[in-house]
C-alpha cells in the first residue's frame, strides 16, 4: 500500500511544537501527526467519520491551541487594523466579533482570521485576534510592522480550545455559576465575553469551524488540561481530531487556509464577498482595495464552487474539474467523503462561465472522469445560535 | 494449510495451492482510517509484482494497494462496494480485497512471513 497523493498531514512527529493538551490526547489514544509545526491529534481511536457525527449530534472537544492568539492595542486600533483586512472592524462593538482576511498589495490572502473587539483599556481599542497555526509568525511580523502605533501581544501562554455540537451550550453552562451560565445560553453567533472558572479567565466567543453551535475558549495553558478533562467528564462530549475538525468544516462550506484561500486567491473570487460591509467596498482603504473592487465592479473571472459528486469515489484536492466536453475549467481545492451525507464532496474553483449551481462536471480522479454537479454550500445547513 | 505473507507496504496474500488471497494488514487499515471506497481490478487482469492492483480512500487519504506477487485477478471482493468499511472492521478476513492465481510461486520469497512483518513493524512505527 503506498499514499499516491499528497495526503493532508505528515507523519513524523519528532521535533513538533506541542499544545498544553498533547499529554491528554497522549492518554485518550489519539494518533498525533505533524499538523503546522504541531503534534496535533488527527483522530481519536473511535475514528473520524464516527467523531464526525458525534459532533454534528452531540457535542465534541478540539484542541485548536496551535492557532495563533493575540491581542492587537492602541488608539483607532480598529481603525487602524481596517487598512490590513476588508472586514468591518471599526464599527464592530465590544463584545462583538467578525471573520476576515489579511490582503497583500494585490487583494491576495494572507491568511483569514477572526477579530474580536474587546473593552476598550486606559483609553485604547483592544482586538483579540484569533489566526491560522501555519500562518501566525508572518501574520503577527506584518502586522506588527505595519501598525507600529499599536502593541501587538502574542498569547503564547493561552491554550484555545472549541466546544462545537448542538449540545455545546448546555454542556458548557454547566460549569459556570448560574448568572454566567444563563449569560452563556443566549449569547448569540459572533459575539464573546469574558467568563471566570475557579478563577480562571476564561475568553469564550460563540464561534466556530463546524458549521454547528458553538463555542471557542481561550484558556490560560496551566489551565487548560484541567478544563478540557472537566469537559470530557460529561457524558454528551467526545473529543474529536484535525480529521474530523477538516470533514466538519468542508461539508459546511468553510475555507481552510493554504487549501480554498491563499496567496493566489481574493476574497471576492473565494466567496466571502458576505464579509466586506457595504460601506468597506465603498470607503476601501484596505490593501488591495483596487483589485477587489474591480472584481466586485467587474465579477470575478474564477468562482469558488462546491461539488456533489455521483457516485461514491471521492475526488480530492488538485484534481482538475472539466465540462462534459473534457475541457478543463478548474481545480479542486478540498474534496473528500461527508460523513453526514454518506458521500463525497468537494470544493474548487470553476471558471466564472462555467460556475453556476446544477451545472454538470467531471472531476478527474486518477485520470478518470468522476461525474459531479456544482451545488451551492453549505453541503450541511448551518446551525448557529442567532438568538432566541 | 494456506500461508500468509507480507510486503513492506502492508499488503497481505494468503496463499493455499496456486491462488492467493490479497488484502491490506491492520497495521495498514489503522493508518488510513475509516475506509469510505475501494477500487478493485476487473476479474480476468493480470498484475506484475509490486504494481497497482487496487485503490483504497479513507475520509482523509487515497492509497494505492499493490499486487504481492505477479498473478491473474480471478476474483474481487464485491461486498466492498457496499461496505468499505469492512476493510477497517476484518482485514484479514471479510475486508479481503481480490484473489489472484500465482504466475510464479517462487515470487514468495521475497515477502515477509507473520514473524518477520511483525518484527518489521516495530521498525516503521
Amino acid at each position: 500500500m503506498s499514499d499516491n497523493q499528497a495526503v493532508a498531514f505528515n507523519t513524523a512527529v519528532g521535533d513538533l511544537a506541542r499544545t498544553p493538551l498533547y499529554d491528554l490526547h497522549c492518554s485518550l489514544g489519539a494518533r498525533m501527526v505533524g499538523f503546522a509545526d504541531y503534534a496535533m491529534p488527527v483522530q481519536y481511536p473511535q475514528g473520524i467519520i464516527s467523531e464526525h457525527l458525534h459532533t454534528r449530534a452531540e457535542a465534541g472537544l478540539f484542541d485548536v491551541s496551535h492557532m495563533g492568539q493575540a491581542i492587537l492595542a492602541g488608539p483607532y486600533a480598529a481603525r487602524r487594523l481596517e487598512r490590513l483586512v476588508p472586514g468591518d472592524i471599526a464599527t464592530l462593538a465590544p463584545g462583538q466579533m467578525c471573520y476576515t482576511q489579511l490582503l497583500d498589495a494585490h487583494g491576495h490572502i494572507l491568511d483569514d482570521l477572526m477579530v474580536t473587539r474587546l473593552p476598550d483599556e486606559g483609553g485604547r481599542e483592544r482586538l483579540f485576534l484569533v489566526v491560522n497555526a501555519a500562518t501566525k509568525r508572518a501574520d503577527f511580523i506584518h502586522i506588527a510592522a505595519e501598525l507600529p502605533d499599536c502593541a501587538l501581544t502574542v498569547l503564547d501562554d493561552r491554550a484555545l480550545l472549541a466546544l462545537q455540537g448542538p449540545r455545546a451550550a448546555e454542556v458548557l453552562s454547566r460549569h459556570l455559576t448560574s448568572a454566567a451560565a444563563e449569560s452563556i445560553m443566549v449569547m448569540p453567533f459572533m459575539s464573546a465575553k469574558s467568563f471566570d472558572w475557579e478563577g480562571v479567565a476564561l475568553n469564550i466567543s460563540r464561534s466556530g469551524y463546524t458549521g454547528e453551535d458553538g463555542f471557542e475558549i481561550s484558556i490560560p495553558a496551566t489551565a487548560a488540561p484541567i478544563f478540557a478533562g472537566k469537559l470530557l467528564d460529561e457524558a454528551e462530549v467526545r473529543p474529536i481530531g484535525l480529521g474530523a475538525r477538516d470533514s466538519l468544516r468542508l461539508e459546511a462550506g468553510l475555507c481552510l487556509y493554504g487549501h480554498d484561500i491563499d496567496r493566489t486567491t481574493n476574497p471576492v473570487e473565494a466567496g466571502l464577498l458576505w464579509s466586506i460591509s457595504k460601506r468597506r467596498r465603498t470607503e476601501g482603504g484596505f490593501f488591495g482595495y483596487e483589485q477587489v473592487k474591480r472584481a466586485i465592479d467587474h465579477g470575478p473571472t474564477r468562482r469558488r464552487v462546491g461539488f456533489l459528486l455521483v457516485g461514491k469515489a471521492p475526488a480530492r484536492e488538485g484534481a482538475d474539474i472539466a465540462t462534459l466536453e473534457g475541457e478543463i475549467i478548474g481545480r479542486l481545492t478540498s474534496g473528500g467523503f461527508a460523513p453526514s451525507l454518506g458521500r463525497p464532496i468537494a470544493m474548487g474553483y470553476a471558471d466564472a462561465a462555467y460556475a453556476a449551481p446544477g451545472s454538470q462536471v467531471s472531476l478527474m480522479a486518477r485520470g478518470k472522469p468522476l461525474a459531479a454537479k456544482i451545488v451551492p454550500m453549505p453541503f450541511v445547513p448551518h446551525h448557529y445560535f442567532r438568538g432566541s | 494449510m494456506p500461508a500468509t505473507h507480507y510486503t513492506k507496504s502492508h499488503e497481505y496474500i494468503r496463499v493455499e495451492g496456486e491462488t492467493g488471497v490479497v488484502g491490506i494488514t491492520d497495521f495498514a487499515q489503522a493508518q488510513l482510517g475509516d475506509v469510505v471506497f475501494v477500487e478493485l481490478p476487473p476479474v480476468g487482469q493480470s498484475l506484475s509484482k509490486g504494481t497497482e492492483a487496487a485503490t483504497v480512500e479513507s475520509v482523509k487519504a487515497a492509497a494505492e494497494v499493490n499486487a504481492p506477487v505477479s498473478g491473474t485477478v480471478i476474483d474481487v471482493n464485491s461486498a466492498l462496494g457496499d461496505k468499505p468499511g469492512l476493510v477497517n472492521e476484518d482485514p484479514s478476513g471479510t475486508g479481503w480485497f481480490l484473489k489472484i492465481k500465482l504466475t510464479d510461486a517462487a515470487e514468495l520469497d521475497s515477502l515477509m512471513d507473520e514473524n518477520a512483518y511483525r518484527e518489521f513493524l516495530k521498525t516503521v512505527s
